[in-house]
């Protein structure tokens, strides 16, 4: 059973999502699998490059910011998925050895009109670097299954029908 | 890349296709997007989607793959005929993504990218800037994802002026 539902979240919450180290590694298998261009993948032609130096694809920092919400706020909660993402930012590239912090701040929540058992979450998530600056700001609505929706909505929350 | 200045309104390339794989689905799930409907098929049975389904995230990391591939095409068709190369800058980043329908096992799901605005940047001459709506449709004809990004190209240098 989820610990958190969607009437636990309210406007102005912020969720510090914990902090990690981005290795040259993950940098270099993240993009030989799905981003290979030059400056994600080779030092020298990255130097070469306008970005100076290796970067991480920004594909790669959201994936590293999904994970390390998922881990830091939503494996506790009734998370659904997304319908979409309304925008990213990436700000400024990350490099090899950089520490990341992960934060989510909600902005709204509004019921579903369609799905009595489901609400939106408006989040701005952002990675930002050891020192707080942003690297990459993501405005997104993810559904949340509701505490007191009946039946229906704890078996979309739950996922037991 | 083609540069700038080669490039119209209105452009769709299609990017090839992927068929997305229950191996697939969980090998990414497993290390950036592990909810319980991307990594494990009895508890997606369970789940609002009804079955195993790809992380959108992964959905969008193949159009990125697809597009490299393309334009590592596009270039070398360009030097094989002689022509030079645009370099391209890097993308500020994307918005209206949709993740309209979920991308289930065994999905195969074809990606197009599409011109749909560009202009010169005052800021940094011998650079624009172009927007392109990225588009992946299953083999239903379904949308799966769709979404809008941007990205700075190099334009070609400027003729000489004829006196």
């Amino acid at each position: 059973m989820p610990r958190l539902h969607w009437e636990d979240f309210s406007p102005g919450q912020v969720t510090e999502c914990g902090s990690r180290l981005i290795t040259r590694a993950e940098i270099i298998a993240f993009a030989a699998e799905y981003d290979p261009q030059p400056m994600h993948l080779d030092e020298a032609a990255a130097r070469a490059s306008l970005f100076g130096g290796l970067v991480a694809s920004g594909w790669h920092s959201c994936c590293v910011l999904m994970r390390m919400l998922t881990d830091g706020m939503l494996a506790e909660t009734s998370f659904m998925g997304a319908p979409g993402v309304e925008e990213v930012q990436w700000l400024t590239p990350i490099r090899p050895g950089a520490r990341v912090k992960a934060r989510a701040t909600v902005l709204e929540t509004r019921a579903s009109r369609s799905r009595p058992g489901v609400g939106f979450v408006k989040f701005r998530l952002e990675l930002v670097d050891a020192s707080d600056q942003p690297i990459m700001s993501l405005m997104v609505s993810p559904m949340f299954g509701r505490r007191d929706a009946g039946v229906a909505g704890r078996a979309a929350a739950t996922g037991k029908l | 890349m083609k540069f700038f200045d080669d490039i119209r309104v209105g452009e769709v390339s299609d990017l090839g296709r992927h068929t997305f794989t229950a191996e697939d689905i969980k090998s990414f799930a497993a290390r950036f997007d592990p909810q319980r409907f991307h990594v494990d098929e009895a508890e997606a049975a369970r789940s609002h989607f009804g079955g195993l389904c790809a992380s959108g995230w992964h959905t969008a990391c193949v159009w990125m793959r697809l597009l490299i591939d393309f334009r590592r095409r596009e270039d070398e068709e360009l030097r094989a005929r002689g022509e030079a190369v645009a370099q391209l800058g890097p993308s500020p980043g994307f918005r209206n993504l949709e993740w309209s329908k979920p991308v289930y096992v065994g999905d195969t799901v074809s990606y197009t990218t599409e011109i749909i605005e560009m202009r010169p940047l005052a800021s940094r001459p011998g650079w624009g800037i172009i927007f392109v709506r990225n588009s992946g449709v299953n083999q239903d004809g379904e949308s799966v994802i769709s979404f809008i990004s941007s990205a700075f190209v190099e334009r070609r240098e400027r003729e000489p002026q004829i006196p």
